[in-house]
């Protein structure tokens, strides 16, 4: 018996509720798009979890590089004025 | 057939066979999440596969005892599942991140089948004489491989080290092992079973039971290959493998025909693609 190549990996993203986000689930191999929304519903939707089903091929997710987090992400940690609580408002004016 | 997939068209009620049902699909479930896991170590999945038919990888140790009655599907859950557990609720703060997100999954699943067993454990407790006595045989045959569960003793695990020093593993097999006995023990008391150890007694001083010592040499005997089902378990697996090529086989087939009528649709009609 011939083994046909490996299918295709495809990460899993499920909407819990209606107005929630699609959150990634996890990862599964499928030879094609309906395969594997159909396989991600058996494997990640047993027990209500989901209302809706995204399936993206693996290899079409461009991700940021692990060691690029410190040039990304550290330039927002000095900037806490984009927060509501650093600005004082007197108790007087009422919640804001 | 797995050897215990026997007891799915021999379950005593169409309850219990519905819940055998759902609890093979999870196992297999907690099989895909791991392997997803690893894979993304850099391994493929065809890899791993070939590894596990040829022998080369390791699988619980477990998985090769066999299922004689019903009660070891009550046996399996409460205690094999429970040991699972035990181990898996560790591996949730695991360092590796697709791992200890796969566990989390995994722990929430299997308390239901920990608990199913139990059930099944508790009516043939308080059944006739004969159902009692399948649900002591069946926890005698269990106790000793479930206690082999975690592992080899700590002064002999030479995997330890290097999972608790990268964080994989946060408690060494002989303190799971050590819980998972202080919480067992009260649970066989309740069914009203008792646990074939006859060093099992509480220890005042340290808060804990003693237990006797594990037979080690049928714990290597087994990992090595050589346990009571080992070959029979791995047949079938590999027969399942085979025997479902055609499967494979066909579904790549029919996504190739698709993506070709799609592209062929496209350039006759660039407009709508």
């Amino acid at each position: 018996m011939s083994a046909p190549d490996q299918w295709p990996l495809w990460e899993v993203f499920v909407r819990s509720k209606n107005g929630l986000s699609h959150k990634h689930s996890g990862s599964l191999h499928a030879p094609d798009a309906d395969m594997a929304l159909k396989n991600a519903r058996d494997v990640y939707t047993r027990r209500s979890e989901g209302t809706s089903i995204w399936v993206v091929l693996s290899s079409n997710i461009v991700a940021s590089a692990p060691d690029a987090k410190e040039v990304l992400f550290a330039p927002s940690d000095d900037k806490v004025y984009r927060h509501p609580t650093f600005y004082e408002i007197p108790d007087e004016v009422g919640h804001m | 057939m797995l050897p215990e997939a026997n007891w799915i068209t021999r379950a005593p009620s169409l309850r219990s066979k519905l819940i055998l049902l759902a609890k093979v699909q999870d196992e297999a479930g907690h099989g895909l999440y791991l392997y997803s896991s690893a894979e993304t170590l850099g391994t493929s999945r065809d890899e791993m596969i070939a590894d596990l038919h040829s022998g080369k990888a390791k699988y619980s140790s477990i998985f090769n005892y066999p299922t004689l009655s019903w009660a070891d599907m009550g046996a399996i859950g409460w205690l094999v599942d429970g040991a699972a557990i035990q181990n898996q609720v560790m591996l949730c703060r695991a360092s590796y991140g697709p791992y200890s997100r796969a566990m989390v999954r995994i722990c929430k699943e299997e308390s239901f089948h920990q608990r199913q067993g139990y059930e099944i454990m508790l009516h043939l407790a308080k059944g006739t004489q004969e159902q009692k006595d399948m649900a002591q045989d069946a926890l005698n045959r269990w106790w000793w491989p479930s206690l082999m569960m975690f592992g080899p003793s700590d002064d002999n695990s030479p995997n330890s080290a290097q999972s608790m020093a990268w964080r994989i593993k946060r408690k060494s097999n002989d303190e799971l092992r050590q819980e998972f006995v202080d919480k067992t023990v009260p649970q066989a008391k309740f069914l009203g079973l008792s646990i074939p150890d006859a060093d099992l007694r509480w220890n005042e001083a340290l808060g804990q039971h003693d237990f006797g010592s594990i037979d080690w040499n049928e714990f290597f005997a087994v990992v090595a290959g050589n346990g009571p089902c080992n070959s029979e378990r791995i047949e079938a697996r590999r027969k399942a493998h085979a025997e479902g090529a055609w499967v494979r086989e066909a579904a790549s087939a029919y996504a190739a025909k698709q993506a070709a009528r799609r592209s062929s649709d496209s350039k006759a009609n660039p407009q709508a693609a």
